[in-house]
């Protein structure tokens, strides 16, 4: 077996072993380091057909930020699962109609009526002076540029919703500080010397 | 013999030969690397002593310049000890996490025209990603020891590593619009030329962001709240001892080396040399790498430590907005084509 055929079964098998182990971990902290495993074995993945921007992006972003800020978060809260744990056997077969719509519609999607070499041809090896970021940064910036920038305002939007939601008055009584007052602040502001003659000692 | 030995090599199959040959290259960057990080521990005992007007360690081998292996040997035979009701698996993973993404990182590092394990297109992008692994090394590390002063120490360093990583991310920006690409190696190769074509110039305000928030993500001083001796202990790693607190030290050191070399290879032209006419090569690099290193030790002996909302105010309030205002001003230097750098 090549070594590349070698590569994709173990990154595909500890893929679906982590998003496995995302759901069934008992500890939150846990469930969200797997799913960083999740996120890298995938970019792994992606490296495999030579999406390389892609795949490093994938690790910058959500392994190297988001997942930091969720398990922030998750290590701060106290979790306590048994009361999430109550309702399991009551909707679980609501859970169970979700899963089968879910798989009923990946499989349509997916199924070797639609989804197979006859309908998507092999892609082709790109040679060895193609880079994947160049050609990614020139149809960003002319073919999908509204796309682009239609993407960037929603983002735009989202970064002002979540500061104005978070953003909240201080009571008055709250002192701040100033760091530009405090660096121009002079010996004059501070100090005030006082002239005094000496006295005598008795 | 050597022929007996080129005709065995030659039997090999191909796959094992390109095999043996990454790994002899890795064995090549890794052992001077780990050398330098001893070395960088002597030398920031000795600087940092003689700053502060005392002599440092100069008592293990000619002027204590054993003291880095005597150092290693002790924390060796030392007993790894496991806190109650800590997690055993995480406890003993975070140093792993800690150490491999800064020995990682050196893969795409040009040492010299050629020198380089790894010539990748997205080389920039694997660095910044590298380097933001670390920080779970931190993190696990505080949660796993069942500990209030490591936890503390990680949900810092947490807070500070996001937000040093954005100003830092955006520095990097400004390098690959003056260079047009992300390969190291072609970096370098445009600031040829001697020092006045190095981009240190056109990108000053970028280089002093990229190097205070290189110190930041190192949690060195004096942003070392992560640590921060003299209010929780030794943070992170308060309850590791022998070989996993070594291994937490390394690591802290590889990085410093690591965002110093970066350094010399973004702004400061790599293994050229600083003279239009000189030799280029790697003594350059190096030179160039240990004065970036040397600064760490300055820092370090100068500063005190800032405190916690002033690390975050420097971070998201003065950093970012400077490092956006000069991508701004950069892309205009771009359309004019201004100087040697945009052209």
């Amino acid at each position: 077996m090549p070594v590349e055929q070698i590569t994709f079964w173990l990154f595909s098998a500890v893929l679906i072993a982590s998003a496995l182990r995302v759901i069934t971990a008992r500890n939150p902290v846990h469930s969200v380091l797997f799913l960083v495993l999740c996120f890298f074995t995938a970019a792994g993945l992606w490296l495999l057909l030579e999406a390389e921007f892609l795949g490093i992006l994938l690790v910058l972003v959500y392994v190297g930020a988001v997942m930091v800020l969720f398990l922030f978060v998750v290590m701060m809260l106290d979790i306590n699962l048994e009361p999430l744990r109550e309702g399991f056997v009551r909707y679980l077969p609501l859970g169970i109609l979700v899963g089968v719509v879910m798989i009923a519609q990946l499989a349509l999607i997916l199924g070797p009526g639609h989804f197979g070499e006859e309908y998507y041809a092999m892609p082709e090896r790109a040679p060895a002076d193609y880079s994947n970021t160049e050609h990614l940064g020139q149809v960003l910036y002319t073919e999908y540029l509204y796309h682009f920038e239609i993407a960037a305002v929603i983002l735009l939007v989202a970064i002002i919703a979540a500061i104005s939601l978070t953003l909240r008055k201080r009571p008055e009584t709250t002192n701040y500080q100033s760091p530009s007052e405090q660096v121009r602040v002079g010996k004059s502001d501070r100090l005030r010397i006082v002239p005094m003659d000496s006295e005598k000692r008795e | 013999m050597m022929e007996a030995a080129i005709t065995f090599w030659s039997g090999l199959p191909e796959e094992l030969r390109i095999v043996v040959e990454i790994l002899a290259k890795i064995f090549v960057i890794v052992v001077p690397v780990m050398l330098a990080v001893a070395y960088f521990t002597y030398a920031e005992r000795r600087i940092v002593g003689y700053m502060q007007r005392r002599r440092g360690p100069n008592r293990v081998g000619f002027r204590g310049l054993l003291q880095p292996i005597a150092d290693a040997l002790k924390l060796l035979t030392k007993e790894v000890i496991l806190p109650a009701n800590a997690n055993r698996f995480l406890f003993f993973l975070a140093p792993i996490l800690s150490l491999a993404p800064a020995l990682a990182a050196w893969a795409v590092m040009p040492f010299q025209d050629g020198w380089i394990l790894a010539d990748i297109d997205a080389a920039l992008l694997y660095v910044l990603a590298l380097t933001s692994l670390g920080v779970y090394g931190v993190i696990i590390a505080g949660w796993a020891s069942n500990s209030k002063y490591a936890f503390l120490g990680a949900m810092r360093s947490a807070a500070q590593i996001v937000a040093y990583e954005i100003a830092m991310g955006f520095a990097l920006v400004g390098v690959l619009i003056v260079a047009g690409t992300l390969s190291l190696g072609g970096i370098v190769h445009g600031q040829s030329g001697g020092i006045l074509h190095w981009y240190f110039i056109p990108l000053l305000p970028l280089f002093f962001v990229y190097f205070i928030a290189g110190v930041a993500e190192t949690n060195r001083l004096p942003f070392d709240v992560a640590e921060g001796e003299a209010e929780i202990v030794a943070g992170f790693h308060v309850e590791y001892s022998g070989i996993a607190f070594a291994l937490f030290f390394l690591a802290e050191y590889a990085n410093m080396v690591l965002i110093a070399a970066l350094a010399a290879t973004l702004f400061l032209g790599g293994w050229q040399s600083p003279f239009p006419e000189g030799v280029d090569g790697i003594h350059w690099f190096l030179i160039k790498t240990a004065i970036m290193c040397f600064f760490y030790l300055w820092f370090r002996a100068t500063f005190p430590r800032y405190r916690y909302d002033q690390i975050m105010r420097l971070g998201w309030k003065v950093f970012i907005p400077v490092t956006i205002v000069w991508i701004f001003v950069e892309g205009v230097a771009a359309w004019f084509e201004f100087g040697p750098w945009f052209s």
